[in-house]
């Protein structure tokens, strides 16, 4: 794992300097008065409202916001795995509706078949249209990407839950999806693991860049990967209302940024306060 | 065992195989924490060194002896109890004479013809009964519309108890093959169409969510998602399922047949041939046995693939 994250360095850090070669398969989103409601009359509560929003393409948008915000709705309703109360979500020129195939999530679990091998795991995100030929060649090259090529073979239960997450990763990108959700996809590992997995994430995007919407609570993986930063959050007086983006900031500087650096610094401790969090 | 679609029976025969299931993921999971992959080797409990109960209790052959020492007690039991006198020839006849009987009704070729058609009955019905037991259980486990629809009405049918059918299988079929299969396949498929439906809603959402997501849907979703994640569920319905066959095929063979081992019970019961009878109980019990374990070794593979 590390030999993969600290080799595959230099490349990533060649590819930033001429940045984004390739933006054929990414494509722009756009959020149009969206709202999203649960339940009906007076046990209706609204969790997402008047969400409107351009994510351009090949960028990476992170979401920020408290837990219960609506952040993970609003990517569910982007992957149309959701459906809004009301206005739309537009990926390139049309509108979302229903399961869309110019998406791919990567969930906070890895949410692996236990029973399939992590190659064939991956092999299930491949498009219809991809031919068996093509496909095998694919998830192979995905792996070794990812750094699991030794470990194909190997169920999910036989590896650990960082290999997993990036064979739930690699899932995704074998769709060639045109925008990429992440759902806190990196919530669940470790501090070290983490690092290296954004890491990783910054190699694939160099790789393969794509539209990537990234769910977060993380300030410091915002900071890191985005290219800009959403904050979900209430209105001050409008408590009683679903969440809307309350703040948006871009962040400057090529990745891979510096952890230290003093700039990032002071927008970690601004975006806290948005985020409700005092002192410092 | 035999008690036809018991709920409770059949819940409990779910339960258990997936706790085992998530138990057994808890440990490699955290086995598998370490830079090396564990070793495939699920079965390595025996102790390198030494002799342990439980190394051997895991070895095949020592659990075929150990498991065939009570009913070698029990044989010498019936041969002790019957040369004491203890019972008339009538009543209990000793093993040798069971014995003897098979030996004759092999020698007229009759002992394998009932075997042999009773068997086919079974496997027949078993076979449709758990299709059909699976396919519309899948239905009402996986689609609500299904379940509002189907599920009471089916849940009606359950609760006739089994013998209630006879008389109309006859009249609609006459005595003949399709009235016994048919009478089998109703008893096999219940236990499967309320094992499944149940385990099918019970499925990790997660995982359907994330197959969804990657554009799976329909049957597609069901047989690369839903079925595999509840193959222990579905095992278990089908050794109920193929007990249950075994059960409904004495009851039809007791009421019409002419050939099989139900025929050979009541054959022997109005002919006063005690020896024959016991012949065909312990005959049902032998390959009421085998086929289990037959379907236990299916169900052992696929559980180690599936689960």
């Amino acid at each position: 794992m590390t030999a993969l994250a600290s080799s595959a360095r230099p490349a990533a850090a060649a590819s930033s300097q001429a940045r984004r070669p390739d933006l054929s398969s990414a494509l722009p989103v756009s959020f149009r008065g969206l709202r999203r409601t649960f339940g009906t009359g007076g046990s209706a509560h609204t969790v997402l409202r008047d969400i409107d929003f351009e994510v351009e393409r090949g960028e990476v948008l992170a979401i920020l916001g408290p837990s219960g915000c609506g952040k993970s709705t609003l990517l569910r309703a982007t992957a149309g795995l959701d459906a809004p109360s009301a206005g739309t979500v537009n990926i390139g020129t049309t509108p979302v509706q229903g399961i869309d195939p110019r998406c791919a999530f990567a969930f906070q679990e890895p949410r692996l078949l236990p029973w399939h091998t992590l190659q064939a795991n991956v092999a299930i995100g491949l498009p219809k249209s991809a031919s068996a030929k093509d496909g095998k060649a694919k998830v192979a090259r995905l792996l070794e990407l990812v750094g699991l090529d030794k470990f194909a073979k190997h169920r999910p239960r036989e590896v650990s839950g960082g290999m997993a997450q990036r064979a739930s990763l690699a899932r995704a990108l074998a769709r060639n999806p045109g925008v990429l959700l992440l759902d806190e996809p990196f919530g669940a590992l470790d501090a070290l693991t983490r690092i290296k997995m954004q890491d990783l994430l910054l190699d694939i995007h160099a790789a393969e860049p794509t539209t990537v919407l990234l769910v977060t609570h993380d300030v410091d993986e915002a900071l890191q990967l985005a290219d800009r930063i959403v904050v979900l959050g209430k209105e001050t007086g409008r408590e009683g209302d679903g969440a809307t983006i309350v703040r948006t900031v871009v962040v400057p500087g090529e990745r891979p940024r510096d952890r230290g650096s003093a700039e990032l610094a002071r927008m970690r401790s601004s975006l806290l306060e948005s985020l409700g969090v005092e002192g410092n | 065992m035999t008690h036809p679609g018991n709920p409770d029976l059949t819940g409990n025969s779910v339960t258990p195989t997936s706790a085992q299931g998530l138990a057994a993921t808890g440990v490699d999971v955290t086995t598998a924490g370490a830079a090396q992959p564990p070793a495939p080797d699920q079965g390595g409990h025996t102790p390198a060194n030494g002799w342990s109960p439980a190394g051997v209790l895991d070895k095949g052959w020592a659990r075929l002896l150990l498991g065939l020492l009570l009913p070698a007690a029990l044989i010498g039991a019936w041969q002790w109890s019957t040369s004491a006198g203890l019972f008339s020839v009538v009543q209990l006849p000793p093993p040798a004479m069971v014995f003897e009987a098979a030996a004759d009704l092999i020698q007229r070729g009759e002992l394998g013809k009932h075997v042999a058609i009773s068997t086919q009955r079974v496997l027949i019905g078993f076979g449709l009964g758990a299709g059909l037991g699976l396919a519309f259980g899948a239905l009402v486990g996986l689609s609500r519309v299904a379940d509002v629809l189907l599920a009471p009405t089916i849940g009606a049918l359950r609760a006739v108890p089994s013998l209630a059918w006879v008389p109309l299988l006859i009249l609609w079929m006459k005595i003949g093959e399709d009235s016994k299969v048919t009478l089998i396949m109703i008893g096999a498929f219940f236990p499967v169409f309320t094992t499944v439906s149940l385990a099918l809603r019970h499925v990790d959402r997660n995982l359907v969510e994330a197959g969804r997501a990657f554009g799976l849907k329909g049957l597609k979703l069901l047989t690369t998602v839903q079925l595999p994640a509840v193959v222990p569920s579905v095992f278990s319905g089908l050794r109920l399922a193929l007990a249950q066959a075994w059960l409904f095929l004495v009851a039809a063979e007791l009421i019409a047949s002419s050939m099989g081992l139900g025929f050979l019970l009541t054959d022997s019961q109005n002919n006063g041939r005690t020896d024959r009878l016991l012949l065909a109980i312990v005959l049902l019990a032998v390959i009421g046995k085998i086929t289990d374990a037959l379907l236990g070794v299916a169900e052992k593979w696929a559980v180690k693939r599936w689960a």
